[in-house]
């Protein structure tokens, strides 16, 4: 039941050599093949997708790579008055909201993961697990709508002012509160990458053998020192699942750009200030951009985007495919 | 000494057994807040007016997002109408002939287009379509379609997997041709699976918002022709959120929560049916 779309595969139901069913069996076959190259065509149409993806936004971002070149990746002004553009302080914040991101949501993915897979009884983790995986569907408007109307004022007004007055001798700590920033932008990521990142992980521990964690306890190991000899056993996965999680955040564009502030500099004074990500400009200038080298510019941007998102899903999939053979469906929606 | 490191230890395992939990409290406080807060103030905005009466003008009184609604069925109708055959007949080919290296790249394709950011999907429909037409429906819904492409393969994929072997075997056997086994045996069983795919595509690019910006915009009448934009509802809710109009602001609380409810309601009502087929 299980294999069972491949045993199909092997059959060979006709006889090799009937005598004068040759002709019959030869249309027989033409359906067959028919059949697979016409799956093959429209299956390989991904292919075609991603070539001209990469082909059209090349395209796009033409007069922008032919005036700027490698130089739009370091440039750090963006004037569409004067016609100049560089992104560097874009990738900056892409790469700063995402690692905050990353280091709120990996070790609360992990744990969550560990609350469902190893601590709560089956039935109750049967539950919190299918509300999980529900909140990975909330879309990432209504996010950024919570962020700017709930999650705002309560950071503003509740925990900003007290990490600012015990933490505050940190440079990072030290400027004005706005509320949203770059502090809040990569919070609200964190939670939204956090349901899909626990369940990924959650799946890759129901799925290692249980006789690791077992033989830990039948040599007087504790609880979390057997999951530990586990999770050692489930490392590139984890690694993996925040690869993932990683592609997630730098191509969010609505919720960011609702409660990052939107203001193109280099560094922002601190934590609490506003900046800008490569998907959050685009959502929020594409649209109003008029001049023929602004939208170049940003689909340059995005071109961008695509290529790094690219490489990190590259490196899931390497990851993956190095280490963890054995375990299927880690790549799952 | 050993019974200090023994007490330690055990200290350890109690710490990691509260702290597991707290992280889970701490990642389900805010989805539970975000739940909360929309049911709390959508429920406020939504009323007759919200369901039969277009955007309102700026400084207009009332209004509703019935525009809106059509908009979004319309675009996702569309993008249905290029991304389910698409995706049917990927997942049709991958289980088939799962073996074959081409079905391998296939899959690496299908996983990098999921995994695309989906406002860089946006641009590419953008350059292609919207350059040459015009910010219109038809851009975004084929944006749209993209992203449907590999949920629906996948879900296919699987759907087709379940299928007995001894079903196909069966049709086989009786002389017929593998294609019509795989579409009038192996299709037909997994039907309801494949739809309950395709159900969670659709719930998918509902939600969706930014490849609608970067190929249509923002619309706020009625649908006026496929070469022309039309109104979407998660895209709605940005527009309104920026905006300092108290009704629009209401507004997107409502959209919001209708949103949610049909993404949700999708989502639990395909999850409990998956899961009474699983047992």
């Amino acid at each position: 039941m299980a294999d069972s779309g491949r045993a199909s595969q092997n059959h060979t139901f006709f006889p090799k050599a009937s005598s004068n069913g040759k002709g019959k069996l030869k249309v027989f076959l033409i359906g067959d093949k028919a059949f697979k190259v016409f799956t093959a065509v429209v299956a390989s149409s991904t292919f075609l997708i991603i070539g001209l993806m990469v082909y059209y936004l090349y395209l796009g971002s033409w007069p922008s790579i032919e005036k700027f070149g490698m130089g739009f990746a370091v440039g750090i002004e963006w004037n569409p008055v004067k016609g100049v553009f560089g992104a560097l302080p874009l990738i900056l914040g892409t790469l700063v909201t995402s690692a905050i991101a990353l280091l709120i949501a990996l070790p609360v993915s992990l744990g969550v993961a560990l609350a469902l897979s190893e601590y709560m009884p089956k039935k109750l983790s049967d539950i919190f697990s299918f509300f999980v995986e529900l909140l990975a569907a909330v879309p990432s408007v209504v996010y950024g709508l919570w962020g700017i109307y709930v999650l705002i004022p309560f950071l503003r007004e509740a925990i900003y002012p007290s990490i600012k007055s015990s933490l505050g001798f940190l440079p990072f700590f030290s400027g004005p509160i706005y509320g949203g920033g770059v502090l809040t932008a990569g919070l609200l990521l964190a939670i939204m990458i956090t349901p899909i990142m626990s369940a990924i992980m959650r799946d890759l521990f129901i799925l290692t053998p249980s006789a690791l964690k077992e033989a830990a306890i039948a040599l007087g190991a504790t609880k979390w020192e057997a999951i530990r000899t586990m999770m050692s056993y489930a490392r590139s996965g984890i690694i993996a699942a925040t690869i993932l999680g990683l592609g997630r955040a730098m191509g969010e564009a609505m919720a960011v750009t609702m409660v990052i502030g939107n203001r193109f500099q280099l560094l922002p004074s601190s934590l609490f200030d506003a900046w800008y990500t490569m998907a959050a400009i685009l959502a929020n200038e594409f649209i109003e951009a008029i001049d023929h080298l602004h939208i170049s510019a940003l689909i340059n941007v995005g071109l961008l985007l695509l290529v790094i998102n690219l490489v990190v899903l590259i490196c899931a999939r390497l990851v993956i495919w190095r280490h963890l053979k054995a375990v299927g469906g880690i790549m799952r929606e | 000494m050993t019974e200090l490191r023994e007490w330690f230890r055990r200290l350890k395992d109690k710490l990691v057994h509260i702290l597991v939990y707290l992280a889970l409290i701490a990642a389900l406080t805010p989805l539970f807040s975000v739940l909360w807060e929309v049911f709390r103030r959508g429920i406020s905005a939504i009323n007759l007016d919200f369901f039969v009466k277009p955007t309102p003008a700026v400084g207009e009184v009332g209004g509703g997002v019935a525009n809106a609604i059509q908009g979004t069925l319309i675009t996702i109708g569309l993008a249905s109408l290029i991304g389910v055959p698409i995706g049917i007949i990927t997942g049709m080919f991958l289980s088939e002939y799962s073996e074959t290296r081409l079905s391998s790249f296939v899959r690496l394709f299908n996983e990098l287009l999921n995994g695309m950011p989906s406002i860089v999907i946006g641009l590419f429909a953008y350059a292609l379509i919207a350059t040459k037409i015009g910010f219109s429906v038809t851009a975004a819904s084929f944006a749209l379609a993209l992203i449907m492409i590999p949920i629906v393969s996948r879900a296919t994929e699987e759907a087709l997997k379940l299928v007995p072997a001894t079903i196909r075997e069966a049709a086989l056997a009786l002389g017929m041709p593998r294609w019509k086994t795989a579409i009038f045996v192996a299709l037909r069983g997994a039907r309801k699976a494949v739809a309950t795919g395709v159900l969670l595509a659709m719930a998918r690019i509902a939600g969706e918002s930014a490849p609608v910006l970067v190929t249509m915009g923002y619309w706020k009448w009625w649908f006026t022709g496929f070469d022309r934009p039309v109104a979407y509802l998660a895209l709605n809710i940005f527009l309104f959120a920026k905006s300092p109009f108290e009704n629009w602001i209401a507004l997107a609380w409502g959209s919001a929560l209708i949103l949610v409810v049909i993404i949700l309601g999708i989502n639990v009502i395909v999850r409990l049916l998956m899961r009474e087929k699983s047992l």
